[in-house]
C-alpha cells in the first residue's frame, strides 16, 4: 500500500512537467527534451529505488522489535514499589468487602439398621443432650451455617448454627457463637459467648470434621455428644521451645451433663492442658489431660417420654493422644493418623426413676474409651478403623433392672469407614458397624456425604 | 513463710511470662526462602526459623502444634500470602496468642502483597480447581520480587528493631548492591531459555516464565490442585506430539511419576527445579538457588 502510494506521489510531477513541456516548447528540439526528460526519470526512479530501500528496511526493523518485545519481560521496576504494601489485585474495599467469611456444610447420610434406632439403649448408661444413632434411611441430618471474621483488631467472632428437620418443623440451634482475644498479653487469650468445651480432643470437633459417621462412643454416652455451654474459656501458651498448652473453663451448666444452671449459672467448671512437638519432619504428636465438673439440677435422660432425673454432679478426667504421621510432613500425598482418648466419668448424686417419687443415691465410675487409625494411602482416599467400649459399674441392688442397671454388659463397638474426598470440600464415606453396645446387637450401614460450600477455615491439629 | 511462697510464686510467673530478653529479632516464615532472605539483610540481629522446608507443599501444611509454639514466639511472620497458606496460617495466628504479628500489625508481613501479581483470576468457581483469588501466590521464583520483597523485610525491621535501624539498613543496601549484580548475571545466562516451551506440573512457576520469557504450554494438573489424572495425561501426549516442548518442570515436593511417564513417552526431559532454598542439595541460599535454577533449565532444555 505505502509503496503504490509514494510511488503515484512521484509520479504525479513527472507528468505535469511532461504536459507543460508538450504544450510550451512543441517545437524545440526533440533532442534536448529527451535528454531532460530521461534525466529527470533517472532521478525519479533513483529517488523512488531509495524510498524503497528505506521502508523494506524500516518494515523489518518492526518485525524485529515485535519478535523481541513478545519474550523480553518488562525491566525490572525496582523503583516506585518501595513503600506500597498493597500493589496490583487490591480493589478497593466495597460495601461487602469486610462481610464475615461465610460457608455452609452439608451434611446428609443414608442410614441402614438391623435392628431399630428407635428402641436403642446402653444399658447402665441413660443417654442425654444430642447423642444416639443418626435417623434411619435418608435424612439429610442438620445444616451447618458458619460466619467468622475479625471484629476489630481486638476480637475475632465466629457463628455456627445448625438447621435440623425436628418434629415436622425446621429448628435452628446456635451451636456455637463466641469471640476469641487477639491482643491479650502474655500469650493469654479469652474466648467467650457459646461454644464448645476444649476439655478432650473430641468434644470441639464440628461433626463434619470427624474421622467416623458418627461419634465415638464415650462422647455419645457420657458427653451427649458434645459438651458445649454458654462460658468463658481463658488459655495460656507457656513460654517453652514446645507447645504447652493451659486451660481453664466455667460455662452456665444448661446442658447435659450439666442442667439447671446450678451455682448461680457458673455450674460447670474445667481446666484442660496439651502438650505437643514434632518428630523430625514426618511425625507429630499431642497429648492432653483435662478435667471437668458439671453440676446438674433436675437433669433428663434416658426415654424422653419417661425420663430420669439427675440432681448432683458429673465429674470427668479425660486423657487424650494424637500421632499423625505424613512422608515429610506432606499430609496431601500419604498420611497415618492414630487417636485415642480415655474419659473416667464420676457421678455422685441422687436418681429420681421412672415410675418412682423416691430419690436414690448414687456414686458410679465408670469409662469410656476409643482407639481409631485412619489412614490415607493416596490422595483422596482414606480407610479407617475404630474400636470403641465402656467400662460399667454395678450402681447396687437398689438400681436393678432400672435404665442405671448395665445387666453386667460391657458395650463394645467395632467401625470401619472408607471415604473419597473429590477436593478438600467434598466428601463421600461409607461405614460399616458391628454395635454390641445395646440391649441387641446391631449392624450399621451407612453413606454419608459431607460437603462446604464457601468459605472453609482451616482444621485443628 | 507465707510472703516468701508468694514472692516465689509471683517471681516464677514473672519470669515465665515476661518476654525473655533476646538479642535477636525472631523471624517466623511460611517458607524457606523468606527465611533466608531476612537473614541475607538482618545477618545475626535475626533468628529465622521457616515453617516448612523445601520438600513440603505449603498448601498442605497442618497446624501442628510446634507451629504454633513457633508463632507465639515471633516478632515478625513472613508469609507468601495470597491464599498460600490459608489451610493453616489462619489457624496459628489465633491459637498462637501472639497480639505482634497480627494483621495490620509491623510484624505481619505477606510478601506477595508488595509485588505486582499474575494469574490473578477474572471468574471464582471451585469447580475450576484451587484458586487463588488474590492472583498467584509463588513469587519467588522471579528474582526481581525478592529484591522488591527485600526492601519491605528492612522496612519493617527497622520499625520492630529500631534501635539497630541503620544496621537493618546497611545490610539491605549490601544485600541489593549484590543482588541487582546476579540478577543481571542470571538473565544473560539464560538468555537461551527465551521463547522455549516448556510444561509445568502445578502453576508455579508463573513468575519464572515470566522472568525467563519461557513459554507455559501445559499443566500436568487439568486443574489447579487437582492431581494430574492419567485421562488428562493422555490428552498432553496429544497435544505434544502435535507441538512438542523442551522440557516438564516441577517442584521437588510434587509426585515425580506423572512428568517421568510423559517424559517416557514424548522423549521431552524432565527436571525438578528447587523452587526455595533448600529444594535441591546445590540450592543452599538464595544465591545458589537461581545458579541451580537456570542450571538445572539449560541442561534440561539442551538434552
Amino acid at each position: 500500500m505505502i509503496r503504490i502510494h509514494f510511488s503515484l506521489r512521484t509520479l504525479l510531477p513527472l507528468l505535469t512537467a511532461l504536459l507543460a513541456i508538450q504544450t510550451v516548447h512543441a517545437d524545440d528540439d526533440l533532442a534536448a527534451i529527451r535528454g531532460e526528460l530521461d534525466a529527470l526519470k533517472a532521478h525519479y526512479e533513483a529517488r523512488i529505488q531509495s524510498l524503497e530501500q528505506r521502508l523494506a528496511s524500516a518494515e523489518q526493523q518492526l518485525v524485529d522489535a515485535q519478535e523481541a518485545s513478545a519474550v523480553t519481560p518488562p525491566e525490572p521496576d525496582y523503583a516506585g514499589s518501595t513503600s506500597s504494601y498493597s500493589a496490583a489485585g487490591n480493589a478497593a474495599a466495597a460495601g461487602n468487602a469486610y462481610n464475615p467469611a461465610m460457608g455452609v456444610i452439608l451434611n446428609g447420610a443414608l442410614r441402614l439398621y438391623e435392628e431399630d434406632p428407635d428402641d436403642y439403649i446402653i444399658p447402665g448408661v441413660p443417654l442425654g443432650g444430642e447423642a444416639g444413632p443418626g435417623d434411619e434411611g435418608l435424612s439429610i441430618g442438620e445444616s451447618e451455617f458458619v460466619f467468622t471474621a475479625n471484629i476489630d483488631d481486638w476480637f475475632y467472632g465466629r457463628v455456627t448454627a445448625a438447621v435440623e428437620q425436628e418434629d415436622g418443623g425446621f429448628e435452628i440451634g446456635l451451636e456455637e457463637a463466641f469471640l476469641d482475644t487477639l491482643a491479650m498479653p502474655a500469650n493469654t487469650t479469652l474466648r467467650f459467648g457459646r461454644f464448645y468445651s476444649s476439655v478432650g480432643y473430641l468434644n470441639d470437633k464440628h461433626p463434619h470434621a470427624w474421622s467416623f459417621a458418627n461419634q465415638a462412643l464415650p462422647y455419645s454416652a457420657f458427653m451427649g455428644g458434645q459438651y458445649g455451654d454458654d462460658g468463658i474459656q481463658f488459655r495460656w501458651l507457656a513460654p517453652t521451645d514446645f507447645f504447652l498448652e493451659l486451660g481453664a473453663e466455667v460455662f452456665r451448666g444448661s446442658n447435659y451433663p450439666a442442667a439447671g444452671d446450678a451455682d448461680d449459672g457458673l455450674g460447670t467448671r474445667s481446666v484442660f492442658a496439651q502438650v505437643g512437638g514434632d518428630i523430625g519432619f514426618s511425625h507429630s504428636w499431642s497429648a492432653g489431660i483435662s478435667w471437668m465438673e458439671a453440676e446438674a439440677r433436675d437433669r433428663s435422660s434416658g426415654d424422653e417420654d419417661d425420663p430420669l432425673h439427675f440432681d448432683g454432679s458429673t465429674e470427668f478426667y479425660i486423657a487424650d493422644f494424637i500421632w499423625k504421621w505424613a512422608p515429610n510432613g506432606n499430609i496431601r500425598d500419604r498420611n497415618l493418623v492414630f487417636q485415642t482418648e480415655y474419659l473416667w466419668r464420676n457421678e455422685d448424686g441422687d436418681y429420681l426413676l421412672p415410675g418412682s417419687d423416691r430419690l436414690q443415691s448414687i456414686t458410679t465410675d465408670t469409662a469410656g474409651w476409643y482407639a481409631q487409625l485412619v489412614y490415607q494411602w493416596r490422595p483422596r482416599w482414606r480407610v479407617g478403623a475404630r474400636l470403641d467400649g465402656l467400662n460399667l459399674e454395678d450402681p447396687g441392688a437398689s438400681f436393678l433392672d432400672t435404665p442405671l442397671d448395665p445387666m453386667g454388659d460391657d458395650p463394645l463397638r467395632y467401625t470401619l469407614m472408607f471415604d473419597y474426598s473429590n477436593s478438600e470440600y467434598s466428601r463421600i464415606r461409607v461405614q460399616f458397624e458391628r454395635d454390641e453396645s445395646g440391649l441387641e446387637n446391631n449392624n450399621l450401614f451407612t453413606l454419608q456425604y459431607i460437603m462446604s460450600l464457601g468459605a472453609h477455615g482451616a482444621h485443628a491439629f | 513463710m507465707y510472703y516468701r511462697t508468694l514472692l516465689t510464686i509471683a517471681l516464677t510467673v514473672g519470669f515465665m511470662t515476661a518476654p525473655c530478653a533476646r538479642a535477636a529479632v525472631q523471624v517466623f516464615a511460611c517458607e524457606p526462602e523468606w527465611a533466608a532472605l531476612a537473614t541475607e539483610i538482618g545477618g545475626d540481629r535475626v533468628e529465622a526459623v521457616s515453617a516448612t522446608n523445601a520438600l513440603q507443599d505449603p498448601h498442605f501444611i497442618q497446624a501442628r502444634p510446634s507451629l504454633i509454639a513457633g508463632i507465639r514466639r515471633a516478632d515478625l511472620l513472613i508469609c507468601s500470602g495470597s491464599g498460600l497458606e490459608a489451610g493453616w496460617l489462619p489457624l496459628l495466628l489465633r491459637k498462637g496468642n501472639n497480639p505482634e504479628i497480627q494483621p495490620g500489625k509491623p510484624g505481619h508481613l505477606m510478601a506477595s502483597q508488595s509485588v505486582k501479581r499474575l494469574e490473578i483470576p477474572a471468574v471464582l468457581d471451585r469447580a475450576q480447581g484451587d484458586l487463588h483469588a488474590e492472583g498467584n501466590p509463588h513469587i519467588q521464583t522471579d528474582p526481581r520480587n525478592l529484591g522488591i520483597v527485600a526492601r519491605v523485610i528492612a522496612e519493617r525491621l527497622q520499625q520492630i528493631d529500631a534501635a539497630n535501624a541503620s544496621s537493618y539498613q546497611q545490610g539491605l543496601a549490601a544485600f541489593e548492591a549484590r543482588w541487582n549484580e546476579a540478577v543481571a548475571g542470571w538473565q544473560q545466562q539464560a538468555a537461551p531459555l527465551r521463547g522455549q516451551r516448556i510444561v509445568v506440573h502445578h502453576r508455579s512457576w508463573a513468575y519464572l516464565i515470566n522472568w525467563l520469557g519461557l513459554v507455559e504450554v501445559a499443566t500436568l494438573e487439568s486443574k489447579p490442585g487437582v492431581p494430574p489424572s492419567a485421562a488428562h495425561l493422555g490428552k498432553l501426549l496429544d497435544q505434544l506430539e502435535a507441538s512438542p516442548a523442551a522440557l516438564i518442570i516441577r517442584t521437588p515436593y510434587q509426585d515425580a511419576k506423572p512428568s517421568q511417564w510423559l517424559s517416557s513417552k514424548t522423549g521431552i526431559p524432565h527436571r525438578a527445579l528447587p523452587f526455595t532454598v533448600g529444594g535441591s542439595p546445590e540450592a543452599t541460599d538464595l544465591y545458589q538457588l537461581f545458579d541451580s535454577t537456570i542450571r538445572t533449565l539449560l541442561d534440561g532444555i539442551r538434552q
